[in-house]
């Protein structure tokens, strides 16, 4: 869902729901993604704003066009996005919960044993 | 596919626009927003040659709108139906309306008549003041006018009421690409339905961009008072608020990706200023000018 008061972009948000549908398979490789008018209407935002959503995963790659018809899913596109989001993983969330963690005066053995418990990793 | 230079407008000594530069693109919603008194219900009658402007032009793909046949049949203009329609039946009044609009369709007319449950045999004065203005929203979408304009659009209008008008306009505009300006005080519940915004303050038009644009450059950072201050020295502050050591700012500037994450960083809190909150901070008090 939008979320309408996060400091995050609109367009940034439909693409992030795309993306999120693609990893969870929703979506697959191949398949035709909804329109710009489509979440222009599910999301009552003005197609403009839909239209870059989506134009920023077909400048990725992640999308192509098919003249005509519509938008489609790369091959390849779930693992682009997972390498995507694993990066930003590492590099922006993982820092913000570390932060937390620090704030909470969490000690680095505390976190180690409560990641293992919870089977995080792979 | 409108121009507007240098446009002034004054109702005797009462100066009402000062100077109005604007250029309408095609195929776009724009959100026309200004407190009451503004000027936002002149501009609209002098873009709809419904009023005589004292200088200035307005121009309709390229050419003077008024006496401009072309300009006249492209455009829709709606506004409360005047005092000499009340005792018309409502059917009465779509059939004038679909003489007077070049791209009027017939069929999505009658479409709408049943999906806002309109009873067309009543004469106007007969109905609610909600279904009042649904007659109004049902001849501007009905008339597929080029360029559309709805005054205040949601007067009078139910919650559910207002979404089945937004929903139709959107659905619409996805078939029917068209120029849309709505002036309205009901400014987060359209926010995102607009591509562009129009700020008019005080006669003048002190903003106009993209809805994005601006939700990129404004935001409230709040947290610890002196990080919150060393942050937003040299930016533009809308907004200043404590609450004991702590501090909420709001500023207009962009933040990049990166600031915000040192931003966060240092425990300060950031998000979006909602855009009906955004025009309060611009037009009160002498802010506007400043942007």
């Amino acid at each position: 869902m939008l979320d309408l008061n996060s400091d995050k972009s609109i367009y940034i948000q439909i693409a992030e729901i795309i993306e999120n549908d693609i990893i969870l398979g929703n979506l697959k490789e191949e398949e035709q993604s909804p329109s710009t008018n489509e979440f222009a209407r599910v999301y009552q935002i003005n197609p403009a704003t839909a239209r870059k959503g989506l134009n920023i995963l077909v400048d990725e790659g992640i999308l192509y066009k098919k003249r005509g018809i519509g938008m489609f899913v790369s091959r390849g596109a779930r693992s682009e996005i997972v390498r995507k989001r694993q990066a930003s993983f590492l590099k922006e969330k993982l820092p913000e919960i570390l932060m937390e963690a620090n704030r909470l005066e969490i000690t680095f053995d505390e976190l180690i044993q409560h990641i293992k418990k919870l089977g995080g990793g792979r | 596919m409108l121009e507007i230079k240098g446009l002034n407008k004054s109702f005797g000594s009462n100066l009402v626009l000062k100077d109005i530069n604007l250029d309408i693109e095609g195929n776009k919603i724009y959100g026309l927003l200004g407190r009451n008194g503004a000027g936002k219900t002149t501009l609209l009658n002098l873009i709809s040659s419904q009023l005589i402007r004292n200088s200035g032009d307005i121009k309709y793909q390229g050419e003077e709108i008024f006496e401009n046949s072309k300009a006249i049949e492209d455009m829709c203009l709606v506004k409360p139906l005047p005092e000499s329609s009340k005792d018309k039946k409502v059917r009465d009044i779509f059939t004038m309306a679909r003489l007077m609009y070049k791209n009027w369709d017939e069929s999505y007319k009658e479409q709408l008549i049943s999906e806002f449950n309109l009873n067309t045999n009543k004469r106007l004065q007969k109905l609610s003041a909600g279904n009042k203005t649904i007659v109004g929203l049902i001849i501007g979408l009905a008339s597929r006018a080029k360029l559309t304009i709805f005054d205040e659009p949601t007067l009078g209008l139910d919650a559910a009421m207002r979404y089945m008008f937004y929903n139709s306009l959107l659905k619409d505009y996805e078939t029917n690409p068209r120029t849309v300006i709505i002036s309205t005080h009901l400014i987060d519940e359209l926010a995102n339905l607009f591509e562009e915004v129009i700020i008019l303050n005080s006669n003048m038009i002190t903003l106009k961009d993209e809805v994005s644009n601006l939700r990129e450059r404004s935001y409230f950072l709040s947290g610890n008072g002196d990080i919150v201050n060393e942050i937003v020295k040299n930016r533009k502050i809308l907004y200043r608020e404590e609450l004991g050591s702590t501090m909420i700012v709001g500023i207009y500037d962009n933040l990049s990706e990166n600031e915000k994450r040192e931003i966060r960083s240092r425990n300060i809190e950031i998000s979006t200023i909602p855009l009906q909150k955004l025009f309060v901070f611009l037009t009160e008090g002498t802010l506007g000018e400043v942007m």
